[in-house]
């Protein structure tokens, strides 16, 4: 079985964290994710950039906002990583899948840090 | 877990802007919204770890702060001595509401009107900086005296001036129309840059007494553009700001001394920070509303871009320096964009572009510094190395003179 944890906070906060306390952060993470890692039950992780950086489509209209996406009647569904030279060539994939399923909107922001964990098949 | 002193410590940095322009809003007294500020930390400090910290940080400063503000007033007036532990319990109530009254444009151009105080015009640049570091950011007397290298008697001395200065301005508190909003923005936009270029400095030992303002700036720039989040410029001005910040481990050698762009080792640049400020100058592109922050960003973007300095750009560059050229008319941009002409025409073109700028530039180290350099490209030995010394002469650090002079070791070595 496989699941997705998805991480939720306080940007403005976590923002606010200076180096010395986002690498004391990250460095207790390590342990639990080498640990896990050891277990054989991580797969990829990703921290994302703040929202601030969040370009959203929304595809009915094929309109292009700032920022992340915000309403809350729609729930967050899947994800794709995609590995791109530009903001327009993300949405040019973003409007291909869009094509294929209608509906909802898509969020693309960028990541800061990957780490590709085992392999999953 | 969540109530550990360093969340506590980032929780309250991250509100002190919303906080103290709430509570300035309410008291129109900056040292007053100051002081109800303070006391409410110090509330914080002793509820937030014994009762668990609140929803909204923010609101919780606010509503104690507005409450210790109003005690204090009412002591000070000898009206009513009210000592109010009982203000603090079911605040979660009430804190609800507040929030969301908070939200939105109240909130927006409460901050804006803190950080736009800070611009008042008569304040020297250096001034509007201290006054935006010590009021809005919550830096201490001591480190800003530190990063400007003077003592903290005479720091506080000027802040508390400017302050008074500040009193003085009658900033109207109410709601700003939209042209006045972005008359606002401009300034404040202007404000942060400054404290930006104020942390970007020319030696190692300083670099460190003020790395702080560079990240203080970026997060600055990533409030406003919470507050403003469809602004080109100011996507362009945090893209501005991450790209050159992202190179900041690169720019001295391990002896101190300045490493210059296309010797620099890219693997040291902050690829995270690269990320969110090409997301932000594309952001910005969308908009086809292109100012000169934006094009700054996109040059430093083209450099971001480049796998090693021999993929650069440079005819690009030398297009973008021409439309910064248009929108902002300055010596020093043309000085600039002559390092592009210099790599796409060769430094004899470069050397022309610069050569009507000696009346403006004749006491500025970078122009002689880029001068000597295209003069000696084109073996012009003995007045490179004139320039090379009037630079030296006008050098703003020992960094900055120790590299002109290598270029005059190699001349030397060519001649000898």
């Amino acid at each position: 079985m496989r699941y997705a944890i998805l991480c939720y906070n306080d940007e403005a906060v976590t923002s606010a964290w200076s180096k010395e306390e986002d690498d004391a952060v990250m460095e207790k993470l390590e342990v639990v994710q080498e640990r896990l890692r050891q277990e054989g039950k991580l797969g990829p992780a990703i921290r994302l950039l703040p929202t601030t950086a969040a370009t959203t489509l929304r595809k009915a209209q094929n309109l292009v906002v700032d920022g992340p996406f915000a309403e809350t009647k729609e729930q967050l569904l899947g994800f794709y990583i995609v590995d791109v030279e530009t903001l327009e060539d993300g949405l040019q994939i973003a409007r291909d899948l869009a094509v294929a399923n209608p509906g909802g909107a898509y969020e693309l922001r960028p990541i800061a840090l990957f780490l590709p964990g085992i392999e999953m098949t | 877990m969540t109530t550990d002193p360093a969340w506590i410590d980032a929780a309250l940095t991250s509100a002190r802007p919303q906080a103290v322009s709430a509570l300035l809003r309410y008291f129109r007294d900056l040292d007053l919204a100051e002081e109800a500020f303070q006391d409410a930390c110090l509330r914080a400090l002793k509820s937030w770890p014994e009762k668990g910290p609140p929803r909204d940080p923010a609101a919780w400063l606010i509503l104690v702060g507005r409450n210790s503000g109003i005690d204090g007033v009412r002591r000070r007036s000898r009206l009513q001595a009210l000592p109010s532990e009982e203000v603090l319990s079911d605040l979660d109530d009430v804190e609800a509401p507040l929030a969301e009254r908070l939200d939105g444009s109240d909130y927006r151009d409460d901050i804006l009107r803190l950080l736009f105080i800070c611009c008042h015009p008569d304040l020297p640049a250096v001034q509007q900086v201290a006054v935006a570091l010590r009021i809005v950011s919550g830096l201490s007397v001591r480190q800003i005296a530190r990063a400007f290298l003077v003592s903290e008697a005479a720091m506080e001395q000027r802040i508390t001036r400017a302050k008074a200065k500040i009193g003085q301005a009658n900033v109207a508190f109410e709601a700003p129309g939209p042209a006045e909003r972005a008359e606002r923005l401009a300034a404040v936009a202007a404000v942060v840059y400054l404290i930006f270029n104020e942390g970007y400095s020319s030696t190692v030992a300083e670099a460190d007494a003020r790395a702080p303002f560079a990240e203080e700036a970026i997060r600055l720039g990533r409030l406003l553009l919470r507050l403003f989040p469809t602004e080109p410029e100011i996507m362009g001005l945090d893209a501005l700001m991450m790209l050159q910040h992202s190179r900041a481990a690169a720019r001295f050698d391990e002896n101190g001394q300045i490493v210059l762009l296309d010797d620099q080792d890219r693997g040291l640049w902050n690829r995270t920070l690269i990320s969110e400020g090409l997301a932000l100058i594309d952001k910005a592109m969308r908009h086809a509303a292109p100012g000169p922050y934006q094009v700054q960003a996109a040059i430093a973007a083209l450099h971001a871009r480049a796998a090693n300095a021999a993929d650069t750009d440079w005819p690009q560059i030398d297009r973008l320096y021409a439309a910064l050229e248009q929108m902002n008319p300055s010596p020093v941009v043309t000085l600039n964009r002559s390092v592009a002409v210099s790599k796409t025409q060769g430094p004899e073109a470069a050397l022309a572009m610069i050569a009507p700028l000696e009346g403006e530039l004749g006491s500025y180290f970078y122009f002689h510094g880029a001068r000597g350099s295209y003069l000696k490209q084109l073996g012009r030995k003995e007045e490179a190395r004139v320039a090379f010394d009037r630079a030296i002469a006008l050098a703003n650090s020992a960094p900055e003179a120790a590299h002109i002079r290598q270029h005059l070791d190699s001349l030397a070595g060519e001649t000898g």
